[in-house]
This record gives structure tokens, sequence and C-alpha cells, in this order.
């Protein structure tokens, strides 16, 4: 062994190496980390005015924080989708939903209205009227249409994914959507992202 | 608000997620080191704009709240 050799093998210890490999791991991992664009995959499977917002909420802000965002809207979540939004709220066999009415004196909004799922049932036209007194509590409050949402979601770049097998069980034709849907695909397009994001919902 | 900031938002009455969705596009327009001042009256603005400040690598000058209404000013990075 020569000179040199020698002088390394005594200085290179197996610590010495061991604590080079943890300082350039941490280093490496750091630098990994902060390159890393995080990313958020919903599969969207409601189409009530109510469930629609979850989906909208997160993909629009997770767009406008600079994830890499994409949502697969399967089942009634096409509804969500489509061209001309018509969601409406059924508060029938939904206990938690407060039942209050928007407008007139405070007592009055403050009043929950609990009525029996057989009286809902019973009146023709309730869902629309629930729903109508929903779109007046939703702009009183201040919170966005999901019209509004959906754009946003579109304008920070969501690829937004409709299910063509629902497409074909249901009826629809492709042309009551709205153009800026990412692709037509199935289960098998959408799982590996899924896979590799980094958050993942079902909703 | 202050006077100082190149852009203002007024994001008062908007609930959740509308003052961080109206932020970014404003932060949009504007060039690096440019400022944005906001006026929220959402309550979840004072934790969310942190929040979305620390993400997105934009610095949150200054948060202030007076009287229900907070105000922010965030510099472009």
């Amino acid at each position: 062994m020569g000179a040199p050799e020698k002088l390394l093998a005594e200085h290179l210890t197996p610590a010495l190496l061991d604590q080079w490999f943890d300082q350039r791991f941490e280093a490496k991992m750091a630098e990994r980390e902060a390159a890393h664009v995080p990313s958020l995959a919903i599969i969207a499977t409601k189409g009530t005015m109510d469930w629609a917002y979850p989906p909208f909420i997160l993909a629009s802000t997770a767009g406008a924080l600079g994830w890499d965002v994409s949502v697969f809207f399967t089942f009634y979540g096409l509804e969500l989708l489509k061209k001309d939004l018509h969601l409406e709220i059924s508060p029938l066999g939904n206990p938690s939903m407060p039942m209050k009415m928007p407008f007139g004196p405070q007592w009055l909004k403050d009043i929950n209205w609990k009525v029996p799922n057989v009286v809902m049932a019973g009146i023709p036209g309730f869902e629309k009227v629930a729903t109508g007194l929903m779109e007046q509590t939703v702009k009183n409050k201040g919170v966005a249409s999901i019209d509004e949402l959906r754009s946003a979601c579109l304008e920070a770049d969501a690829k937004l994914y409709a299910c063509q097998m629902t497409v074909d069980l249901f009826g629809y034709s492709q042309d009551e959507f709205i153009p800026e849907i990412a692709g037509w695909i199935g289960a098998a397009s959408f799982l590996p992202q899924a896979q590799k994001s980094d958050v993942c919902l079902f909703i | 608000m202050s006077t100082t900031a190149t852009q203002t938002l007024d994001a008062r009455g908007m609930n959740c997620p509308l003052p961080i969705l109206r932020t970014k596009k404003a932060l949009n327009e504007l060039g690096k080191g440019e400022t944005l001042a906001i006026v929220a009256t959402d309550p979840g603005s004072l934790k969310d704009m942190q929040a979305f400040c620390k993400q997105t690598g934009n610095e949150l000058v200054s948060s202030s709240e007076n009287q229900g209404e907070f105000a922010f000013l965030i510099r472009k990075s």
C-alpha cells in the first residue's frame, strides 16, 4: 500500500463514511422535497348541490396553492360537468341539514324547521323550494357558486375527467358537457394517476 | 389598507375559498417583488392566508385584525 492510500484508509473510517452519507442524504432529500409539486386526485361521485362543494372547493384551492389537480367525475358526479348546471339539494333523509329561512327578521332566520320526512316526500316541489332557499343562503353568506368554483378549477389548470362508462350507462351525449373536459376515461386510466398523487379523496 | 401596495384586493363579504382564489388571481398580475394588499371579513382567512403564503413561497409581510376586518400585505416572490 502506497502512502496516499494508507492515509485514505486511515481517515475514511466507517463512522466518517456514515456521517458523510447522512449529511448528503439529508441534503438530497431536502432538495427533492423543495422541488416536489404536490398533487391531489379526487373521485367525485355525487351530483347534488351540497355534495358539489367539497370536490370543487378542494380542487380550486389546491390549484391556487400551485398543486397538480385531477378530478375524476363518475356516476352522479358527472352532473357537475354539465354545460347547464341544474344542481338540486334534497333535505329528504338528511337529518343533519339545517332548514333555515335565508330572509326575514332574525328570530325567523334562527328557527330550524324540522320537517318530517313523510311531509317533505308528500309535498310536490319541496326540493325545488329547498334548493331555492339554499341558493339564497349561499349568496347571503358570500359563498361561491358551483359555476364560479368550477371556472376557478379550470383557470388553475385542474384536469377534469369524465367517466366514459357513466356517459354510456346514463345515456348522455358528450356535447351535454363542458368542452374543457380533459378526457373521457375509465378507472384503469385514473387509478395510475391517483396512485402517484400525494392526496387522494373519494367524495 | 396600505397605500403603498402595488395592487389592492377587496375580499370583504367573501367566504372560503374565495379570498384565496382571488388573491392567487391578483398575484398572477403582479411582478416579482410587487405587493398586494387584501382586506377580508372571513375569519378563516387569517390562517388560510398564512398557509397560502407558506405553500406558494410568497411573503406575508403583515396581517392584522381590526373590528372584524382582516388586512394582509403579500409580497410576490
